[in-house]
């Protein structure tokens, strides 16, 4: 089973430590979790469910705000999570990364 | 593990762990034949500075480099009509007792000459310091490291950084100098660091230098955090940061350096590279992953580390470079690059404690003389940008 890694007792997000499909996996030290989604190495599955401006919390600290209520087994990202500094980041493309904002230079 | 190895004793009392010749230009216009000169030379590294107009915080970064601890002779080429003056480069590096020496292109008479000058003087200077530097041994307690981490993805935060941490304790431990910076890399954290302060004045200087940060990424519009880091899971600045401030360890930290300046004794120390408000406002800083190798190497540091997630090719000079990645998939596709395997940590195979400890062991036989994966590579990449930042002493170069 593919695993995943909850860093502190009080994060409610925890980190795939490989690829997965929408499937159950096990939360290292906490039981099993079934994936709503895909989701990559190194990105975030929501473990319990997060209302909308809920506090996301990852290394027992606030990286951020729920911008939607997250669902247990969601994943947790650009869509649905945004910094509570950077204004940009949540304009980047969900999957790539890559800038929206600056399309009319390269016209 | 040996205990110590032998090093290169510099006439300030330095030690380095590595002999190199350093060609120095000092304008863009002289950049192909300084570069012509180093090729295929041995241990000659070349770094410059692409204005033509100068820039005090510029002019000392490569002071910084002319005169650290792996660098034993400077040549320094400049084209002729720059305001960066490479006679006053060699003349501030002969200061620290390091022989050096300078032309202009213009004086010698084009690309062939120079390139023919530049050649038989770094091959004198080669020569002189293979016979004159006395080896010496080192130990733990004279090595200064520094770590930056670029391409960050998931893992960087639960495995790369926190291993360089463990090791950072052990290097700490042992009287070494630890450097880490990216103080645009702790948004969202000015209490825990502050936390972590040696001493109340400490204390204060680091909530000061987290506030700098904080606004000059809110003045700039721009945070730390690339397209790349976004796909490899990273979704908010916060998020870097804590990962980021990982590789920190759990040490005091016992001050602030600026760009150039040395720690001023040993022990676990935070870099501020953001620049510091001026007439022109702030500008840009941290344009790259290589601007802040070149940061740490001109606090000192004879080897650097550098944690990466998605992967990265970057080497440096002057200071060899380690690379680092808590990504097995990252580990495995560009193996070539790749110096250490910190992915371990996040499938049982190794504690943290016990990977620190294996990094603690590449350290020490890099800095006995082992080539790291980038230097076997030839990687040398370097970035010398303008910037303003109040001066740190000038004295301040090695703290021997």
């Amino acid at each position: 089973m593919k695993k995943a890694f909850q860093i502190s007792s009080a994060d409610n997000v925890a980190t795939l430590l490989a690829d997965a499909d929408a499937e159950t996996i096990e939360v290292i030290g906490r039981g099993s979790l079934a994936l709503r989604e895909k989701i990559p190495l190194g990105h975030k599955v929501a473990l319990a469910a997060i209302p909308a401006n809920g506090a996301v919390m990852k290394f027992g600290v606030r990286i951020g705000h729920a911008t939607r209520a997250i669902a247990p087994g969601d994943w947790v990202h650009l869509h649905n999570c945004a910094s509570d500094y950077d204004e940009r980041s949540n304009t980047l493309d969900n999957e790539t990364g890559a800038p929206t904002d600056t399309t009319d230079a390269y016209a | 593990m040996p205990e110590f190895w032998n090093g290169y004793l510099r006439a300030d009392g330095c030690k380095g762990v590595r002999n190199l010749v350093l060609v120095i230009y000092t304008v863009e216009c002289a950049r192909f034949v300084a570069h012509a000169i180093g090729s295929g030379e041995p241990d000659v590294h070349v770094v410059g500075f692409a204005g033509c107009y100068d820039n005090a915080y510029a002019i000392r970064l490569m002071l910084a480099l002319g005169r650290h601890p792996n660098v034993g002779a400077v040549l320094s080429v400049g084209l002729g009509c720059e305001y960066t003056q490479p006679a006053r480069i060699a003349e501030a590096v002969r200061k620290s007792g390091r022989p050096a020496e300078n032309f202009f292109i213009q004086d010698v008479g084009g690309t062939a000459k120079s390139i023919a000058q530049g050649k038989e003087i770094v091959r004198r200077l080669r020569e002189q310091i293979d016979r004159d530097t006395p080896r010496v041994p080192m130990t733990l307690a004279d090595l200064s490291v520094g770590c930056e981490c670029g391409g960050s993805d998931g893992t960087s935060g639960l495995a790369g950084n926190p291993v360089v941490g463990a090791f950072f304790d052990r290097l700490v431990d042992a009287g070494g100098t630890a450097i880490f910076e990216e103080t645009v890399e702790q948004i969202g954290l000015k209490d825990l660091i502050v936390s972590r302060a040696a001493n109340p004045e400490v204390a204060t200087t680091l909530a000061k230098t987290y506030d700098k940060a904080e606004r000059y990424c809110h003045e700039v519009r721009q945070w730390s955090a690339s397209p790349g880091n976004f796909a490899g899971g990273l979704t908010t600045i916060e998020e870097k940061s804590l990962g980021a401030f990982a590789k920190s360890g759990t040490r005091p930290i016992q001050g602030v350096v600026k760009v150039s300046e040395a720690p001023a004794r040993p022990g676990l120390w935070l870099m501020d590279s953001v620049p510091d408000p001026h007439f022109m406002q702030f500008g840009y800083t941290n344009p790259n992953d290589s601007e802040g190798l070149m940061d740490l190497i001109s606090g000192g540091c004879q080897i650097i580390l550098f944690v990466t997630g998605r992967g990265s090719v970057i080497g440096s000079p002057v200071a060899p470079l380690i690379k680092i990645t808590g990504n097995a998939q990252t580990f495995r596709r560009m193996a070539e690059d790749m110096d250490f395997n910190a992915s371990r940590v996040l499938t049982g195979e190794r504690t943290i404690p016990q990977a620190g400890g294996e990094l603690l062991d590449l350290v020490t036989r890099t800095a006995a003389g082992e080539l790291t994966k980038p230097e076997r590579l030839g990687h040398r990449e370097y970035f010398i940008t303008y910037k303003h930042q109040d001066a740190p002493s000038l004295s301040a170069g090695c703290r021997a």
